[in-house]
């Protein structure tokens, strides 16, 4: 019954190691905010899979609590690497949710622009990746990220680094460690080049939003469920 | 790793500030370049006869300040030892990618035109004194050691030309800095197309700032006299370019406060409250409206001479500190509030460290010990008037 493809679920029919060709795959990747129960079981996974330095977070989740005096209160504590815990509040809280964050490999993106080396660059299956044996490690890139997605470990090897989907699994055929390691699905991946992947399904039939529209950064990461105060 | 104080919310990855005091420091000294070298011009080009005092004193400032501006730099970057891949291999499309090309032709320009002011005295240098020193003189002149009156009008003329392209190279050098930061579009605190205007006008009052305190200094200690014609008028340049400049830097705000995007709520609680000290008290009040009234007095009212050398040097002291104030502001400043715009940062600067407050003096202190050992090798004061009798 548990078989080995249900252990290691793939990400497409098509992708498998060694003959993967990036020209033939373009992801896409869906956040539902309305399944997400800020478990954090993402960020840790992420942070097993990706080694990601202490205080630094290739992802994390945000938890939204808006107020009966509408006033917004936001907390990410250690990006919600440990869950979140239960805070009393003076105000009575109406609405609240959890937001997962993470790279949003922009069509049009600011780090790839401002890289002066070059060492930050788009694959052609869209994914934003940072060759960390070329970077110079200015922070032009993290400056540039509207989403705080970048961050540069100074006391560690002194290079750009960020969530890549786990591309180095996504070429593989694998999912990335925190769609994987989601329990409730508000995680997905898909290759948009592929019409019946969920994330095609869902882009095509349901509503969907991306972070700071107005930065013209075209993300693609959409999300399902954004409420107008997430940024 | 030590606990970083939040206000608010900002994103996980921001409670570290990645550009730290170096990165302030970089476009200060970079200012100082542009600013001493307009000066220069002003003399070289636009013959301004009262800055002969500081007409060449001020191209060496400004070949000593660049010979530094890129160090902060490198002191900042995660592998410093990769610093040429970014000459080797550009991205030519980043906004930081061409500074050093344009830092290396511009320290090219002042090399060529400093080594023709001082040919003179290098090729008559390279004939007097011991060995060594001949030699060392003759190595600094090329090996040509004969001087015609042909060559001295060509090499004026050649001077002419350098200090001409000079002023606008000067203003792309530091309007390129302000464009580094202008056009972060993800910062609304930096994305505004006065940047580079903004950097260029303070890089220039900077500029002229060190100058005025240089030139002060060195006249104490070289026992000569300070011309008050020279002081007359470096201060009415440095007032004009204090008005524009503290106009835009004004009109930026006004911009965004009338304006009043999204992002206007956190940046007016930036300035009022982490920026208060920096931003209102010392880059506003005290040190922009001090030395526009002192200046302004100079300028417009006569004064007893004494008077007036104390006016500028408080000036130019003042100003030194508005300006570093200014980078300060927009460098860190810019980088206390997440990019959330629901919260704030720290940044705590050390006192030891690659970037600590004392690695900042010392490096500081650099292009002015490279100053001194310049005014060794080259009358960088013959130009400044005679030492008085008896010093």
């Amino acid at each position: 019954m548990y078989t080995a493809e249900f252990l290691m679920p793939r990400l497409g029919r098509s992708v498998r190691g060694p003959a993967y060709d990036w020209e033939k795959h373009f992801y896409g990747f869906v956040v539902d905010t309305t399944a997400c129960i800020g478990c954090g079981r993402c960020v840790a996974a992420c942070k097993a899979e990706n080694g990601v330095p202490d205080g630094f977070y290739r992802t994390w989740v945000e938890r939204y609590r808006i107020t009966e005096h509408e006033e917004v209160l936001v907390d990410s504590p250690r990006g919600a690497l440990d869950g979140f815990s239960e805070i009393e509040s003076a105000a009575k809280v109406v609405k609240s949710f959890f937001v997962p964050k993470l790279c949003n490999q922009c069509s049009k993106p600011n780090c790839v622009q401002v890289c002066p080396v070059g060492a930050t660059y788009q694959t052609k299956d869209g994914v934003v990746l940072v060759d960390d044996r070329y970077c110079v490690g200015c922070s032009y890139c993290v400056q540039a990220c509207p989403y705080g997605a970048r961050y540069i470990d100074h006391h560690g090897r002194g290079v750009a680094d960020k969530c890549t989907w786990c591309y180095h699994r996504l070429v593989k055929g694998l999912l990335p460690a925190c769609v994987l390691a989601c329990p409730v699905g508000a995680r997905k991946i898909g290759d948009l080049r592929d019409p019946e992947s969920e994330v095609s399904t869902i882009l095509r039939e349901k509503r969907v939003n991306i972070l700071k529209p107005e930065i013209g950064n075209e993300p693609r990461a959409y999300y399902l469920g954004l409420d107008k105060e997430v940024r | 790793m030590h606990e970083i104080a939040t206000q608010g919310f900002a994103y996980p990855n921001e409670l570290h500030v990645a550009w730290s005091v170096m990165i302030a420091l970089y476009p200060y000294i970079t200012g100082l370049v542009a600013g001493a070298f307009i000066v220069s011009s002003l003399y070289h080009v636009f013959g301004d006869k009262d800055l002969k005092p500081v007409g060449n004193m001020a191209l060496v400032a400004a070949l000593c300040f660049i010979m530094f501006c890129m160090t902060p730099l490198l002191f900042h970057l995660g592998q410093p030892f990769r610093c040429f891949n970014i000459m080797f291999t550009p991205n030519l499309m980043s906004a930081m990618s061409i500074f050093g090309y344009i830092c290396f032709f511009y320290m090219g320009i002042l090399l060529v035109e400093i080594w023709l002011v001082f040919r003179e005295d290098i090729v008559q240098r390279s004939k007097e004194g011991f060995i060594i020193k001949r030699w060392f003189y003759w190595l600094l002149a090329l090996g040509v050691t004969e001087m015609t009156d042909e060559s001295r009008v060509l090499d004026k003329k050649i001077v002419g030309v350098l200090a001409a392209v000079g002023i606008p190279s000067a203003c792309i050098l530091h309007g390129y800095v302000g464009f580094i930061f202008g056009a972060v579009k993800s910062n609304p605190w930096w994305s505004t197309p006065l940047m580079p205007l903004i950097f260029l006008l303070s890089a220039i009052v900077s500029g002229i700032a060190v100058l005025i305190l240089m030139y002060m200094i060195a006249m104490k200690l070289t026992k000569r006299a300070v011309s008050l014609a020279c002081i007359q008028s470096l201060c009415k340049y440095f007032w004009g370019f204090l008005i524009i400049d503290l106009t835009l830097e004004g009109l930026e705000v006004l911009t965004m406060g009338y304006e009043g995007e999204e992002s206007w709520g956190i940046l007016s609680q930036l300035m009022t409250g982490k920026l208060a000290l920096s931003y209102i008290w010392i880059q506003g009040i005290i040190g922009s409206m001090i030395p526009l009234v002192l200046l302004g007095i100079v300028t417009l009212r006569p004064l007893k001479d004494r008077s007036k050398v104390i006016f500028a040097t408080v000036s130019a002291a003042m100003i030194l500190i508005q300006v570093f104030a200014m980078r300060w502001n927009v460098v860190i400043g810019g980088q206390l509030f997440s990019k959330s715009l629901r919260g704030f940062t720290d940044y705590n600067l050390s006192l030891f460290g690659k970037e600590g407050l004392l690695m900042s003096l010392i490096l500081f202190s650099l292009p002015f010990i490279t100053f001194y050992i310049c005014t060794l090798i080259f009358p960088v004061f013959k130009d400044s008037g005679e030492v008085k009798a008896g010093g």
